[in-house]
C-alpha cells in the first residue's frame, strides 16, 4: 500500500498518454459513448449553442426597447421574442448548465467513482435533450410561441395561434431528461462513494448536486403531467383549464409553479455548490460552518416545494392561502442566507487569491444577495401588489439567475478548465471578461428594478416615453454584457490549442478531482482511491507542502 | 491528513459475471444501485400520476354531484373484473420473481407469461369499454353527444377528460410493460437469470406492480363515486 | 448519514425469499379488499363513503408495496424514497387545496 500526497504525481499518467479525449477517436465514439465526461463535453457544446440563442433573443428586446414606440417588432412578435428567450434560456441553458455539464464531468471523480450509475441513462438523457432541442428550434423558425414561458391558460390553451403543442411537447421530453439526470445522480452519490468517502467528506458541490437531483426528480414530473393535460385540452378542446367549460385557470398556474418554483432552485443550488468550492480553494481554508451549508442545501430543496403560490398573489387565490405562501416563503430565505454568511466567514482571513473564478463568485455572493432579497420584497403580498408583473420582478429574477447562477456557472467553467481540457486559459483576458459581465450586468439590471419600481409593466414592447432614460441604460448595460460573454467564447477556444498545459493540480486545490490527471484517464483513477482525509483539508495539505503553490 | 492512501488494483473476481457492469465493483452494488435506481423512477410516477390525480379532486369537491353521475355512466363489472385481473397479475409477477431467486428458468418464463396475459387481458377489457363509451358519446371534445342531465353535461365531460386521461395513460403504461415483460420472457428463457442475478426481474416487478397500485386508486376514484339520489 | 456501504460494499445481492403463502395471502387480501369496496359503495353511508374507499384503496396499496414490492424487507433509503415520495404529493394536494377550501370564507 503505497502513499502518496496530494501534490505526488506518481499515480497519474506520464506525458502523452491516453486520456478521455484522446482514448478513442471518431464521431461515434463521441456521440455513442457512455463516458460521463465525454457526455459532460456534448451538453457543453448544445447549452453553449442554446445560450446563444437565447442571448440573441434578450438582444432583439432590448433593441426595440431603446425607444417608447413599438417600432422594430410588432407586438405579436416582441410576445413570441419573450416567450422564446424564456423557454431557451430556462429549459434549454439554465436548467442543465451545471448540472449537466459540470455535474456530469466532476461527481464521479469527486466521489472516486469511475462513472456514474447509469452510464447508458445518462447518454439518453442528452439525446432527449437533443430531441427537445431540435423540436424547439423547428417551431421557433416556423412561427414560434407567443404565450410566455408560463403558458398561462385560457390563453395558450384557446386563443394563441402559435405552436404551443410542439413546444410544450418540446418542454415535456426535456423534462425527462432532467429527471434522468437527477435520478442518476442521487443513485450515484448514495451507492458509487469510494471507501472513506462518508457523507461529511463529500465536496459541497457533491452535497448541492444532491439536492439539486432531488427537485429534479420530484419536481418536474408534476410539469410533465401539467403540459400533457395543456396539450389535451388544445387538442381535444376540452375544459380543464377553461371557466367557459367550468375548468379553472388558477389550477394550471398551481401545478404549473409547483414545479417552476422548486426549478429556480434547480438553478441556483449548484451554482451555490459551484461557490462553495471556488471559496475554498481560492482562500485555502476550509468552508466556514460544513454542515452547515450542507444541511442548508437540503433544506432550500425542500423548503422550495412550500412556496409556489407566490408566484400568484394577484391571480385569485384566496387571501388565507396567500398569506401562508408569503409566510413559508419568507422561511426559504433563512438557508441561502447562512450560505451567504458562511461563504464571508470562510473569505475572513483567508489566503485570498484574485483569480478568474474568484472574481466571478465574489460577483456571485454579492449579486445573488440583492436577487434574494429583493425576492423578499416580493413575498410581501402588499407590496407585490404593486410590482408584480413589472420590471422589478425581471430584475429580481435576472439578479438571481444571471448575477447568479450564470456567473456562478462561468466561475465554474473557468475553475475547472484545466481538469477538463488539460490547458490554462489566458488569465488576464477572462479577468476582463469577468469585469465587463460584473459592470454590463448591473448596468442593465439594476436601472430595472427602479423602473418596475415606477410601473413599467413586464412584457410590453411599447412604454410610457418617461421610462426611456431607464431603458436606453439598461440596453448599454447589455450591449456591455453581451461582449462579456463574447470573450470567453473566443478565448477559451483559442487555449485548446495555445494555452499553457495544466498540470493535475494548477490551483493547488484539495478535492479527489484535482489528483488525477488533467484531462483524467477514461477510467477516472488508474486505482481506485481509498479516503482518509476532510473535505477542504488545506490546512492539512499546506503544512505537508511546506506552503508552496504547486501550479 | 491530506494523504491519498493507495489500495492496491482491486483484485479481480475469479469468474467475471457476463452482466456485471464494469463501473461496478461487484454484483451487489449494481443490483442495489438498479433497484434504487427503479425505486427513485417510480418516485416521479407516483408525482406524474399524482398531479393530474390532484387535479380530479379539485374538481371533485367543486362538483360532486356531476362526478358522482358521471362515475353511473362507467360500466362497473368491466372496470371491477379488470381490477381482479389486474390484482392476479401482480401476484402472477411477485411469482415470477421468486422464481428466478430460485434460478427455476421455465417457472420464471411461465409467471413472467402468466402477467402478460393477464395484463393483456386487462388491456382488451379496456378496449371493449373504450369502445363502448366512444359510441355512447362520452368521449370528451367535439365528439361529447352526452347528453341525458343537460345541466350536469359540461361538467360530466370534465369528468370523462380525467376518465380517458388518466386511464390512458395507465393503459400506455401497461403497454410499455407489456412489451418489457417480453423482453423479460426472452432473457429468462436464455437463462440470464440466477440467485447471484435477477435484478432485471425484481425491477420489472417493481413496475408492474406500481401500474397495479395506479390502478387500484383509479377503480374507486372513476367507478365507485357514491352520490347519485335519483330512483 | 452514516452508511453500512461506506467500506464494505455487498458482493453478491442480498437475497430474501419471500414465503409462497404470504403472497397468497396477500393477493386474496387484496381480492377481498376489492369486492369490500365495490359492496360498500352501493350504500348510502353519507360523507363516509369517500374517506372508507380512500382508506381501502390505501390499504391494498400499503400491501404490494408492502409484499408484492419487498419493501417490508428493504433498505432504510428505499423506505425513505417511497415515504418522501408519497409525502412530496401530500404537499402538493396540501397546499393547493389550502387555496381551494378557503376561497369562499369571508374576511369579516
Amino acid at each position: 500500500m503505497s502513499s502518496v500526497t496530494l501534490h505526488d504525481v506518481r499515480f497519474v499518467e506520464p506525458e502523452g498518454t491516453r486520456n478521455y479525449v484522446t482514448h478513442d477517436y471518431g464521431a461515434l465514439s463521441w456521440l455513442l459513448t457512455k463516458d460521463h465526461k465525454r457526455i459532460a463535453i456534448l451538453y457543453l457544446f448544445s447549452i453553449t449553442a442554446m445560450f446563444i440563442l437565447g442571448g440573441f433573443f434578450a438582444v432583439a428586446m432590448r433593441i426595440e426597447l431603446l425607444t417608447p414606440e413599438g417600432d422594430l417588432l410588432t407586438s405579436d412578435t416582441y410576445n413570441k421574442f419573450f416567450t422564446l428567450h424564456g423557454i431557451v434560456m430556462i429549459f434549454f441553458f439554465l436548467i442543465p448548465s451545471i448540472p449537466a455539464v459540470l455535474g456530469n464531468f466532476l461527481l464521479p471523480l469527486m466521489i472516486g467513482a469511475k462513472d456514474l450509475a447509469f452510464p447508458k441513462i445518462n447518454l439518453l438523457s442528452w439525446y432527449l435533450y437533443m430531441i427537445a432541442a431540435v423540436m424547439g428550434l423547428y417551431i421557433i423558425i416556423t412561427g414560434g410561441v407567443d404565450t410566455g414561458w408560463t403558458f398561462y391558460t385560457p390563453f395558450s390553451t384557446q386563443y394563441s395561434n402559435t405552436h404551443v403543442f410542439g413546444v410544450t411537447f418540446a418542454a415535456f421530453i426535456v423534462g425527462f431528461s432532467s429527471i434522468l439526470t437527477g435520478l442518476n445522480f442521487l443513485v450515484t452519490i448514495h451507492r458509487m462513494r469510494a471507501p472513506g468517502m462518508t457523507w461529511f467528506r463529500l465536496p459541497l458541490f457533491v452535497w448541492a448536486m444532491y439536492a439539486t437531483s432531488i427537485v429534479q426528480l420530484l419536481a418536474t414530473p408534476v410539469l410533465a403531467i401539467t403540459l400533457v393535460m395543456l396539450m389535451f385540452e388544445r387538442v381535444v378542446h376540452v375544459g380543464i383549464f377553461d371557466p367557459a367549460l367550468g375548468g379553472d385557470p388558477l389550477l394550471f398556474q398551481h401545478m404549473f409553479w409547483f414545479y417552476s418554483h422548486p426549478a429556480v432552485y434547480i438553478m441556483i443550488l449548484p451554482a451555490m455548490g459551484v461557490a462553495s468550492e471556488v471559496v475554498a480553494a481560492f482562500t485555502r481554508k476550509k468552508i466556514f460552518g460544513y454542515s452547515f451549508v450542507a444541511y442548508s442545501s437540503l433544506a432550500i430543496a425542500f423548503l422550495g416545494f412550500l412556496v409556489w403560490a407566490h408566484h400568484m398573489f394577484v391571480s385569485g387565490i384566496s387571501v388565507y392561502s396567500a398569506m401562508i405562501f408569503s409566510f413559508l416563503s419568507y422561511f426559504v430565505a433563512v438557508p441561502s442566507a447562512i450560505k451567504v454568511f458562511n461563504w464571508t466567514a470562510t473569505l475572513y482571513r483567508g489566503s485570498v487569491a484574485l483569480l478568474t473564478p474568484m472574481l466571478y463568485i465574489l460577483g456571485f455572493i454579492g449579486l445573488f444577495t440583492i436577487g434574494g432579497v429583493t425576492g423578499l420584497f416580493l413575498a410581501a403580498i402588499g407590496l407585490d401588489v404593486h410590482v408584480t408583473d413589472t420590471y422589478f420582478v425581471v430584475a429580481h429574477f435576472h439578479y438571481v439567475m444571471v448575477g447568479g447562477a450564470v456567473m456562478a456557472y462561468m466561475a465554474g467553467i473557468h475553475y475547472w478548465w484545466p481538469k477538463i481540457t488539460g490547458r490554462m486559459y489566458p488569465e488576464w483576458w477572462a479577468r476582463l471578461a469577468a469585469l465587463l459581465i460584473f459592470a454590463g450586468f448591473n448596468l442593465t439590471f439594476f436601472p430595472q428594478f427602479v423602473l418596475g419600481y415606477l410601473g413599467m409593466p413586464r412584457r410590453y414592447h411599447a412604454y410610457a416615453p418617461e421610462f426611456q432614460v431607464l431603458n436606453v441604460m439598461s440596453t448599454a448595460g447589455a450591449s456591455i454584457l453581451a461582449a462579456g460573454y463574447v470573450l470567453p467564447l473566443i478565448y477559451l477556444l483559442w487555449s485548446l490549442w495555445y494555452g499553457r498545459p495544466a498540470g493535475p493540480n494548477p490551483w493547488g486545490a484539495v478535492g479527489l478531482e484535482w489528483a488525477t490527471s488533467s484531462p483524467p484517464p477514461m477510467e477516472n483513477f488508474h486505482e481506485t482511491p481509498v479516503v482518509t482525509w476532510d473535505a477542504y483539508d488545506y490546512p492539512a495539505m499546506m503544512k505537508a507542502m511546506g506552503e508552496t503553490q504547486n501550479v | 491528513m491530506s494523504d491519498i492512501t493507495l489500495t492496491g488494483p482491486a483484485p479481480e473476481p475469479h469468474a467475471h459475471h457476463p452482466f456485471l457492469q464494469h463501473h461496478f465493483e461487484d454484483l451487489g452494488q449494481q443490483h442495489e444501485a438498479s433497484t434504487l435506481g427503479m425505486w427513485m423512477f417510480l418516485a416521479t410516477e407516483i408525482l406524474f400520476f399524482g398531479g393530474v390525480l390532484c387535479a380530479y379532486w379539485v374538481y371533485r369537491i367543486m362538483y360532486p354531484e356531476a362526478w358522482a353521475l358521471a362515475a353511473e355512466q362507467q360500466n362497473k363489472l368491466y372496470g371491477g373484473i379488470n381490477t381482479i385481473v389486474l390484482i392476479i397479475s401482480s401476484l402472477t409477477m411477485a411469482l415470477a420473481v421468486r422464481n428466478a431467486q430460485l434460478g427455476k428458468r421455465k417457472a420464471t418464463v411461465g409467471m413472467l407469461f402468466a402477467t402478460l396475459i393477464f395484463g393483456s387481458t386487462f388491456l382488451a377489457i379496456k378496449s371493449i369499454e373504450y369502445w363502448q363509451h366512444f359510441h355512447e358519446g362520452l368521449f370528451p371534445g367535439t365528439h361529447f353527444t352526452w347528453n341525458e342531465v343537460p345541466a350536469l353535461a359540461p361538467k360530466v365531460q370534465l369528468f370523462m377528460t380525467f376518465y380517458w386521461s388518466m386511464t390512458g395513460l395507465h393503459a400506455l403504461h401497461m403497454v410499455i410493460g407489456a412489451g418489457l415483460l417480453i423482453w423479460m420472457m426472452m432473457r429468462s428463457w436464455r437463462g440470464d437469470f440466477g440467485p447471484e442475478y435477477y435484478g432485471p426481474v425484481e425491477i420489472m416487478g417493481l413496475y408492474w406492480h406500481f401500474v397495479d397500485i395506479v390502478w387500484i386508486f383509479l377503480f374507486p376514484f372513476l367507478y365507485l363515486i357514491h352520490g347519485v339520489h335519483h330512483g | 448519514m452514516a452508511d453500512e456501504h461506506d467500506y464494505a460494499p455487498a458482493h453478491a445481492p442480498h437475497i430474501h425469499v419471500t414465503p409462497m403463502w404470504i403472497y397468497i395471502a396477500v393477493f386474496l387480501a387484496l381480492a377481498a379488499g376489492t369486492l369490500l369496496t365495490w359492496w360498500v359503495s352501493t350504500i348510502d353511508l353519507g360523507w363516509m363513503n369517500t374517506p372508507i374507499a380512500l382508506l381501502i384503496a390505501t390499504i391494498k396499496a400499503v400491501l404490494v408495496i408492502l409484499f408484492f414490492m419487498h419493501v417490508i424487507h428493504s433498505t432504510r433509503l428505499t423506505w425513505v424514497v417511497v415515504i418522501a415520495s408519497f409525502l412530496w404529493l401530500g404537499v402538493l394536494f396540501v397546499l393547493t387545496f389550502a387555496d381551494y377550501l378557503t376561497r369562499l370564507w369571508q374576511i369579516y
